[in-house]
């Protein structure tokens, strides 16, 4: 499904490296989660693969089934299944959630050559896949992420994911700020949407997501480059004993 | 049509270059009057202190430069809405694409029949808040307009207007220079809606007095339409009394020069007024200035100045706008926003917010900002999908929906956003 290989990547602006190789390899209908240390580059490799301006690729490759992603716009990435859950999701006064919605939907299928939506069928989707991550009617009626609280706006990520219906989901650090019970609807929503074909990477802190969201194949990132690789068991013991042991190993 | 009717082809000062109507005594003593102060004042010029941002060169050259027609495919605005519609062409009333000037709770007329009438309620109403709102800062081309226009309508609310009236402005011929003047004079707990579209002419002068009685509602939506060389220069004129309402809004897209005045007074208790424009300019030779004054006279009223400007290609935008408290005006809520948006280095937004309080009870709040758009609201919008150039314009509709929120009339509203947001693809 979406393979990395050997990405390095720096800021366009100033002179900073900060993917030092990254090697990753995410198959039909698996789970990926990566943890690191703060800085290590997590988020960045994620914005590299949803094509945000200001990083230059300098070395390295990244597919998403067989298509050159690094060659595409950003728009387009989104229409051929890629989909990120931002960190910080970004407030839009002035744009309704429901009409950014609806014309997001509506912009991929018609990339993809799909009969576009009409407003009584979205509106039907929406707000059954709304119910089911507890977002009320009054959150979607309201401009993108605008007034949201933390929660409100990782959940508005897994909404936008549901309806959407990406082949690959990134989703970073969707669980930061979420209190357990949004945890829970969060990893079932995510859940709901394994089908043995969609595929998952899950950047993360905390094994407590994992709970829910069982990975098959836990990565570590730190200076910008995967420097382990593991099961399950890989999650637990960095929630024991931290980065230092690991970090200490490979060095 | 001879655009040049009604005035001195043989002229060399912007007085002597129209001519002024005759009429009734009353009539002609306002005009002349209103001809000494615009001598008195002299033709502005950009070393005025109100003309800073905006070179009024355009406005006031001796003969207009023409402008090109521009026709379009789109039908004309408020065509949908159920109104009573009235025609100038170049200026000059068009009966004949007019409906009849009737409208329920209304009295109609035009201004050539109501100044020439010996006696007429308009004559303490004529000239007279133009000629309040000449302090303190002087606006000569509204007193020439006063002095010379022949044209325009007499309007008396006395009840709640059902239908709104629409004047449609059409300019049709590249060298018309036209004043119009309409005056309105509502009636306690009277409504009325007004709605103006156009370009009107080659070059565009018009004066509105709105006198809102107690208790009355004056709604206004005006677009000022999108023939590319036109100059337009336009005053509005409002006073307030006790606990009315008044609420103008102004689209420009277009043009080669707009300058929009709104000078309003409040001078009954808990009043509300806004004055709101949305603005879209494109390429160098678009220069589109709000200059708004309004002063708070009497307790409790509330002031809104909301105006969006969007501006790509070299396109330039002014806002100057002034909120004046005197000092028995307490409790004045008093709010002014201004914000540019840029969608290129080379455009411009210049903004001079003014404040001048003498009241101790009062709550007034103004904001200016000038800024691009934001990268980052683009970024998640096409990593949703939406391709940039929609996202993009998704963003510049939500920047100026702010301003176009103030139209309480949600199919007037749509009407406007859809504009708008046609305005984007093409020019
Ligand atoms: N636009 C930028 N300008 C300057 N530095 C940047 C920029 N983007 C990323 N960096 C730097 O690159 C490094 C990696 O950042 P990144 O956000 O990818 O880390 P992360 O692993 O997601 O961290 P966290 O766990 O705190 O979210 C950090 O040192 C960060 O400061
Ligand atoms: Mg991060």
């Amino acid at each position: 499904m979406l393979n990395i290989k050997n990405l390095k990547v720096g800021l366009a602006e100033e002179d900073k490296q900060i993917l030092n190789g990254v090697d990753l390899n995410i198959g039909e209908g698996e789970v990926h989660a990566i943890m690191g240390p703060n800085g290590s580059g997590k988020s960045t490799t994620s914005y590299v693969l949803a094509g945000k301006d200001g990083y230059n690729v300098t070395a390295g490759s990244a597919e998403l089934n067989g298509e050159n992603l690094l060659d595409m716009d950003p728009e387009e990435r989104a229409a051929a299944g890629l989909f990120l859950a931002f960190q910080y999701p970004v407030e839009i006064p002035g744009v309704g959630n429901m009409t950014f919605l609806r014309t997001a939907v509506n912009a991929q299928r018609k990339a993809r050559g799909e009969k576009e939506l009409t407003a009584g069928e979205f509106l039907k989707i929406v707000r059954e896949k709304a119910k089911s991550l507890k977002i009320d009617a009054e959150m979607l009626k309201r401009p993108v992420n605008v007034g949201f609280s933390g929660g409100e706006k990782k959940r508005n990520e897994i909404l936008q994911m549901a309806m959407l219906e990406p082949k690959m989901c990134v989703l970073d650090e969707t669980d930061s700020g979420l209190d357990v019970d949004a945890m829970k609807l969060v990893a079932e929503g995510v859940n709901a949407l394994r089908d043995g074909k969609r595929s998952f990477l899950v950047i993360t802190h905390y094994q407590r997501l994992l709970d829910h969201i069982k990975p098959d194949v836990v990565h570590i990132m730190a200076n910008g480059k995967i420097i382990k690789t593991g099961g399950p068991e890989l999650a637990l013991e960095v929630e024991q004993n931290g980065y230092a042991d690991i970090l200490a190993e490979v060095a | 049509m001879n655009s040049l009717i009604g005035k001195n082809e043989i002229s060399d000062t912007l007085a002597d270059f129209f001519i002024q109507p005759n009429g009734a005594t009353w009539a002609n003593n306002i005009r002349s009057e209103a001809l000494v102060a615009f001598n008195d004042f002299g033709v502005p010029t950009k070393r005025d202190e109100y003309w800073k941002y905006t070179n009024p060169q355009k406005l006031t050259m001796i003969p207009t430069e023409p402008a090109a027609l521009f026709s379009n495919d789109e039908p004309p605005m408020f065509e949908s809405i159920d109104r009573v519609k009235i025609v100038f062409v170049d200026g000059i009333l068009d009966l004949s694409q007019s409906d009849d000037l009737i409208l329920e709770g209304a009295t109609i007329e035009t201004l050539v029949d109501a100044t020439s009438k010996d006696i007429h309620w308009a004559k303490d109403l004529f000239g007279s808040l133009e000629k309040n709102g000449q302090k303190p800062v002087k606006r000569p081309l509204a007193a020439l307009n006063t002095a010379m226009a022949a044209e325009g309508l007499v309007i008396r609310i006395t009840d709640k207007c059902k239908k709104p009236l629409a004047i449609r402005y059409i300019h049709n011929s590249e060298t018309s220079d036209a004043l119009v003047h309409n005056i309105i004079k509502i009636e306690s707990n009277a409504q009325f809606t007004l709605l103006e579209s156009g370009a009107g002419a080659a070059r565009f002068n018009s004066v509105l007095e709105v006198d809102v009685a107690d208790n009355a509602d004056f709604h206004h939506v005006r677009t000022q339409g999108r023939d590319h060389e036109r100059k337009t220069v336009t005053h509005i004129f409002g006073r307030l009394g006790k606990e009315s309402i008044f609420k103008s809004f102004t689209m420009t897209v277009n043009g080669t020069l707009t300058r929009n005045d709104a000078v309003l007074e409040f001078t009954g208790d808990n009043a509300r007024a806004t004055v709101a424009g949305a603005t879209a300019g494109d390429g160098e030779s678009f220069h589109h200035d709000d200059t708004v004054f309004i002063t708070h006279d009497a307790v409790n009223c509330e002031s809104r100045q909301v105006f969006k400007k969007v501006l790509r290609n070299g396109a330039t935008g002014v806002f100057q706008g002034k909120i004046l408290v005197k000092a028995d005006a307490q409790k004045t809520d008093g709010y002014q926003i201004s914000q540019g948006l840029l969608l290129d280095d080379n455009s411009n937004f210049l903004a001079k917010p003014e404040l001048e309080i003498y009241a101790d009870d009062v709550a007034c709040s103004h904001g200016s900002t000038v800024g691009a758009i934001d990268e980052d609201a683009i970024f998640y919008l096409v990593s949703r999908g939406v391709p940039r150039k929609q996202a993009q314009d998704m963003l510049v509709l939500a920047f100026l929906a702010e301003a176009i929120d103030e139209i309480d009339s949600n199919d007037l509203a749509d009407d406007i956003n859809d504009r708008l947001a046609a305005w984007m693809n093409r020019r």
